[in-house]
């Protein structure tokens, strides 16, 4: 964004750099905010559905659509209590903690081919490792309180949390291992070759483990059936039961936010990224007309497809969310017990035995190669490896040379 | 251009690295024992801020992952702890002021000196912008080296990673079976 700006306008490249960074923080922030808003709505729609009524209505004419933006700025207007036992700072600061934990793995997201705030290489492991500094909000809300239904709430999400990122880490590391890389813009251009490259479809135990990925997701990000450290039924409203107003809108913004982050991630790593189930945008069926470029090109045509894949990338993350609402509204609570047997009993030892199926597949150990899809449809191995091979390494002279120059292929719609 | 004459590197350095003393600080002025884990977050959060800074982004990952992570049980454990008393405020005595900081000051002056004597450390560094920090920024030559294999003609860190890990996997399961043989005792009481 940099070059196009210092190219089309002449602009000195600090200002280039200065704007190109403002917009990216506008558009992350708008993400992140405007989809809390949406979701929100989403959620409250879907669960009314599922309940036999009809949701919000009134405002903003038709379907209540502007019923979220009324609650906001209803939770502007509403007092900012502190509580008197309350550690003041801490309790402050927690909610900021939460959505900053939340908004700084957005940085890390792709949206479309090469349209990320920040290419960090090993994008998967920073997504993730952000991801896990969310808890750190709500266990010091829970403890700044000064309230035990606050304490309770924090100490069953710190447990549930340092549990799941167990299973959780296990099931990211099988489309890692699959693709030889944790550039998640890697990953996703690795499966433009339609639907049958999309990585759940890789081979059987790639197909049970994205189904542990989701759960472990749900559980990671304290949505129900997993919403121990809330629980209105047992702890009033767990930990953020003292806050009001702003401070406690902030920590919904951060689960919208983790919600649709974990979703986008699932999406990248099983389902395309960017790419469609048919491969319209790709180099091979848009790019033989001439003159229409291909997708990550600085032209007009790299542009469109652009959005398009990034139309593409919301769309899946938005089912994503719309399965964990409809989770939510159909499963009953579990209790604190069961939550830890799940993980520990269930998700850990299945993830690790897909993982170890999912290795024996990509090494063809015992002729379990023929599971996977690479087996059948030849062509898809080697599109991978020329998207790896074309930034991973250059033989230079004596040594490898590794260099970050990204000769990615194609990306498409 | 004013915006251009800025070193925006060595700025974001100073603050990274002013954040990490400031927290630092904080840990060791505060009496709250959570409020020094949390101070503590904030110190290695911002660590890791310097390795994003220097491009080392895997080692930056690395770092919230591992140790600020790692200090989330702390904060769990002390919010367990000040559930008692006499734990939530910890008075520290002059003896122990004085013994301390002999001890912090010592390796401190250690550190300095080793830092200091470091011969490459040392020379004229190359301006910021003529720094090209594309090699630190991939994390398969991290994953070559510690399987055994290294670019730059080196010795992989294979066996020390090995004995890492069965050391590391002796203590899991020695901290599983003190935990079985404990509640087992309770049960029979």
């Amino acid at each position: 964004m940099v070059d196009f700006f210092v190219s089309t306008f002449g602009m000195s490249p600090t200002v280039a750099a200065i704007l190109a960074a403002g917009i990216q923080c506008a558009l992350l922030l708008n993400v992140v905010a405007v989809g809390a808003l949406v979701f929100i709505w989403m959620e409250r729609k879907i669960a009314g559905r599922i309940q036999d009524r009809l949701g919000p209505t009134r405002v903003g004419g038709r379907f209540g659509w502007l019923q979220t933006l009324a609650d906001g700025i209803k939770l502007i207007a509403k007092e900012d209590l502190t509580p008197a036992d309350a550690d003041a700072l801490l309790f402050k600061l927690a909610p900021y903690i939460s959505f900053a934990a939340s908004f700084t793995a957005y940085m890390a997201l792709p949206f479309s081919d090469g349209w990320v705030a920040v290419h960090v290489n090993a994008g998967v492991f920073f997504i993730l490792a952000v991801l896990g500094l969310e808890v750190f909000g709500t266990i010091l809300a829970g403890y700044a309180s000064g309230s035990k239904w606050s304490l309770f709430g924090a100490i069953r999400e710190a447990a549930q949390v340092v549990s799941y990122e167990v299973p959780l880490g296990l099931c990211v590391v099988v489309p890692v291992m699959i693709c030889g890389t944790m550039d998640l813009v890697a990953i996703a251009n690795m499966q433009s070759a339609g639907i049958w490259s999309w990585l759940i479809f890789h081979d059987p135990f790639t197909f049970c483990i994205f189904w542990i990925y989701f759960t472990c997701a749900m559980a990671s990000v304290n949505r129900a059936p997993f919403d121990l450290a809330e629980a209105e039924s047992e702890l009033v409203a767990g930990f953020h039961t003292e806050y009001s107003g702003l401070r406690w809108s902030f920590f919904f913004m951060a689960e919208y936010g983790s919600m649709f982050l974990v979703s986008g991630l699932a999406v990248i790593l099983f389902f395309g990224g960017w790419n469609g189930p048919l491969a319209i945008m790709s180099d091979k069926i848009i790019g033989v007309i001439p003159g229409l470029g291909l997708a990550g090109q600085p032209n007009a045509w790299g542009f469109i497809a652009g959005c398009v894949g990034a139309a593409n990338f919301i769309m899946k993350a938005t089912i994503g969310v719309t399965v964990m609402i409809w989770v939510r509204w159909t499963l009953p609570r579990l209790r604190i017990d069961q939550v830890m047997t799940m993980c520990l009993k269930y998700c850990v030892p299945l993830a690790a035995a897909c993982f170890l199926g999912a290795v024996f597949v990509k090494a063809e150990i015992f002729g379990l190669g023929y599971l996977s899809v690479d087996a059948w449809l030849p062509g898809l191995r080697s599109d991978r490896l020329e998207v790896r091979e074309g930034w991973m390494t250059e033989v230079e002279g004596e040594g490898v040379t590794l260099s970050t120059e990204k000769t990615l292929v194609h990306g498409d719609g | 251009m004013l915006l251009a004459a800025v070193d925006w590197h060595s700025y974001f350095f100073m603050l990274f690295a002013m954040l990490a003393c400031a927290f630092a600080m904080g840990v060791l002025l505060t009496s709250n024992i959570v409020r020094m884990a949390f101070y503590l977050v904030l110190s290695l959060g911002a660590t890791a801020g310097l390795y994003f800074l220097a491009g080392a982004e895997f080692v930056g990952a690395m770092q919230l992952m591992i140790y600020v992570g790692g200090t989330l049980v702390l904060l769990i454990f002390g919010v367990m702890l000040t559930a008692q008393s006499r734990f939530v405020s910890m008075k520290i005595r002059p003896d122990e002021w004085i013994l301390v900081a002999s001890l912090g000051g010592a390796l401190l002056l250690l550190l300095l000196y080793v830092a200091f004597s470091v011969p490459e450390w040392r020379m004229e560094h190359p301006h910021p912008a003529e720094i090209s920090v594309a090699e630190t920024k991939l994390a398969a030559p991290i994953g070559l080296a510690l399987s055994g294999v290294r670019l730059d003609d080196g010795i992989g860190y294979l066996f020390p990673f090995l004995i890492v890990s069965v050391h590391l996997l002796v203590v899991l399961i020695g901290a599983g079976y003190l935990a079985r043989t404990k509640r087992r005792a309770t049960s029979e009481n």
